[in-house]
């Protein structure tokens, strides 16, 4: 789960990792009146979406009263911010944080996150604050380092100064930014963080550390145990369908495309969108109804994906496990009689109680295009395709 | 032979009396495998369908002799049953619990792997062999036929696509085995590719990856410099799906720029695995390896 940048600050002031005074308005009086109470002269006013790249995108703006924050927050509130992360239609700005600004020393870069390949969290540290880390990662890695923490013993001091001393610092400063990583691996770990990122990390004229700015990502296996953290969900950050489809357990990821799919498990779910793409159409989106799923289940991820107005035609894939075909046949028809089904559906059932899956969509009288195999239903697909053109 | 489990495996299972326990051990039972023993603290001296319960696993142990464990628990508990498990010296663990927060894993990984335990999983359908009637998961069995495929697969459904096509191929599996999709997980491609290639009834390898992380790349890397000796046929899921995004799995993001299908699919090309272009042509793609070895 995506936070806030102010959502972030806030778990960090709660384990102690330092970070500019400020908070969150949704007005620009709102905005002013946390200026007023602010000790500095100078206001840096920063848009809240969930995406990067804001600063370059007009997104951050860097003022000098509160009467100029007040106006920077309504400039940029109801605004959409295009940036590289939020496709080019954007993302509109609800809400801004308002923060006093820092003087600046020097920038850098910090990172928690896990490392796949070797099954434990890495903190990564870099001089180049500022840029995109994936960038500095390609053009000059010799400036990246990392530490990996022991799974079973913890961070340890000695590698905060590891880092300090090859970014350069005095053993003064390196002791500072191990006690800073000591604390940011402590909330890595207790909120069940998937990537917490500062860029830039400043170091202040007084020579204290600042998280400028927090990224953080929620681990969703670990949200479970911090309902508080769960809270913090925004909803308006998401495509709407998406969140309908969440309410129902539903793993549902809206696309561009044109062919709706509904199929059970993940892997197979991409590779249906895959086939569809292979056949020449666009996948309308993901959507896995899960190995579990019950035909309350399946009767609503078949309303979601028909009211996605874009699709012209759904294709259905399951091979049944766990998920019984007629349990998945049953949802199908009763859906299929509440909503007013005018584009083609296409169904694929294939293993447990096949047959009296195969049987009740026969049965229902409703026009269904029974496939036979992935190889058919792709088939159908082309043809339906062709037909558009 | 097959790898990791056959006739003389003797199964444990965890979280026999939950819901998902008992009906996937019963379909177990059903099936031929030799269900020896569960496990639910405070249902010791308990059975179902004659498999009798244990408090714990090292009771279970020491009274039947298990040497394999499946574990069906939420995920608020699976992670101490896993160690548990390790902990009592069995040696094949598969969890298939999905929903253990990763941090968990991280230590879950470190603990079993210090124990010199296999694990495989977690959110994994688990592990069959079909000669041996061995099945140790929740996979429709009745798909599967004793055969010379070795499989190993992130997906669940997928695979069990991927084993109905080969069906319709003639072909059956040795080994299959779905090793999870999220971040971390206890076994990867490589160490099954490694039991695979000394598996006399392994003739040829099915690796279905899907996005995020870079296992199928490692996979590949590992094919030309160990001149892996069987055929290997690859299949990456997720060539459509945008970066960012979970898609089901918790592994399966592409993130940072890295985890994209496109790059896994031209790493396995460029190390001659025969990849299988539409998910339509898994076992087509299967059966044309094996004819041009």
């Amino acid at each position: 789960m995506k936070l806030h940048e102010y959502q972030a600050k806030g778990i960090f002031r709660k384990w102690g990792v330092p970070t500019p005074e400020g908070a969150v308005a949704f007005s620009g009086i709102e905005a002013m009146q946390i200026a007023k109470g602010l000790k500095t002269n100078r206001y840096v006013v920063k848009a809240q979406i969930h995406a990067g790249g804001r600063g370059k995108a007009g997104g951050v703006k860097l003022v000098d009263t509160p009467e100029e924050v007040k106006a920077a927050a309504e400039e940029l509130i109801g605004k959409r911010l295009v940036t590289h992360q939020t496709g080019p239609e954007g993302k509109e700005v609800h809400k801004v944080l308002v923060e006093a600004a820092s003087s600046i020393k020097q920038e850098l870069y910090v990172g928690v996150l896990i490392d796949r390949d070797l099954n434990r969290p890495v903190i990564i540290a870099s001089a180049e604050g500022g840029m995109e880390i994936e960038e500095v990662a390609k053009t000059s890695p010799e400036k990246i380092f990392k530490e990996w923490i022991d799974p079973l013993v913890g961070f340890r001091s000695f590698q905060g100064m590891k880092l300090g001393f090859k970014l350069g610092f005095n053993a003064g400063l390196s002791r500072k930014l191990s006690a800073f990583l000591a604390k940011l691996v402590k909330l890595f770990e207790g909120v069940d963080a998937s990537l917490c990122e500062i860029n830039p990390l400043i170091l202040t004229d007084e020579e204290n550390l600042l998280a400028l700015d927090a990224k953080l990502t929620l681990d969703d296996n670990g949200l479970a145990r911090h309902p508080d953290l769960a809270e913090l969900r925004d909803i308006t950050e998401e495509n709407p369908l998406e969140v309908e489809a969440s309410k129902y357990n539903l793993n549902y990821i809206k696309l561009d495309g044109n062919i709706g799919c509904m199929v059970n498990g993940a892997g197979l779910a991409m590779a249906t969108m895959d086939m569809i793409k292979f056949s020449g159409a666009e996948p309308a989106n993901f959507l896995d109804v899960g190995g579990g799923a019950n035909a309350e289940m399946v009767e609503n991820a078949f309303r979601i994906l028909m009211s996605d107005k874009n699709v012209k035609a759904v294709l259905i894939n399951i091979f049944g496990g766990i998920l019984r075909c007629d349990t998945l046949a049953t949802g199908v028809v009763q859906a299929a009689k509440k909503v007013h089904v005018d584009r083609p559906i296409i169904i694929r059932l294939e293993g447990t109680n096949v047959e009296e899956g195969r049987r009740i969509l026969n049965e229902s009288g409703m026009d269904f295009q029974v496939a036979d195999g992935m190889k058919d239903a792709s088939e159908k697909i082309v043809s339906i395709v062709r037909s558009f053109s | 032979m097959a790898i990791l489990v056959d006739e003389n495996t003797r199964v444990c299972v965890q979280g026999i009396t939950g819901s998902e326990g008992s009906f996937h051990t019963r379909q177990s039972l059903e099936y031929g495998t030799k269900v020896v023993a569960g496990v639910t603290p405070g249902k010791g001296g308990q059975s179902l369908d004659g498999v009798p319960v244990f408090d714990t696993v090292e009771m279970a142990v020491k009274e039947t002799g298990a040497n394999a464990t499946v574990i069906y628990v939420p995920p608020r508990f699976a992670p101490d049953a896993v160690m548990e498990a390790a902990d009592a010296g069995i040696k094949v663990i598969v969890c298939i619990t999905e929903w253990i927060p990763v941090i968990d894993m991280v230590k879950v990984y470190a603990y079993v792997k210090a124990r010199d335990a296999v694990l495989i999983g977690p959110n994994c359908p688990g592990i069959i062999t079909p000669r041996a009637k061995c099945r140790m998961g929740v996979m429709p069995y009745r798909i599967h036929q004793p055969g010379s495929v070795g499989i190993i697969s992130r997906s669940g459904t997928l695979t069990y696509e991927a084993v109905g096509q080969l069906g319709a191929q003639g072909l059956g599996q040795s080994t299959v085995i779905g090793i999870g999709g999220d971040p971390i997980i206890g076994t990867k491609f490589i160490d099954l590719m490694r039991l695979f290639r000394d598996d006399g009834q392994t003739e040829a390898v099915l690796l279905i990856g899907e996005i995020g992380g870079t296992a199928e790349e490692e996979a590949a890397a590992y094919i030309v410099e160990e001149k892996y000796p069987k055929p290997v046929i690859g299949f990456v899921a997720g060539l459509t799906a945008p970066p960012g995004r979970r898609m089901g799995h918790a592994g399966a993001i592409i993130s940072g720029g890295q985890g994209g299908a496109k790059e896994k699919i031209a790493a396995m090309k460029k190390a001659g695995i025969h990849v299988v272009e539409t998910p339509a042509d898994i076992g087509e793609t299967v059966a044309q390896a094996l004819k041009s070895r």
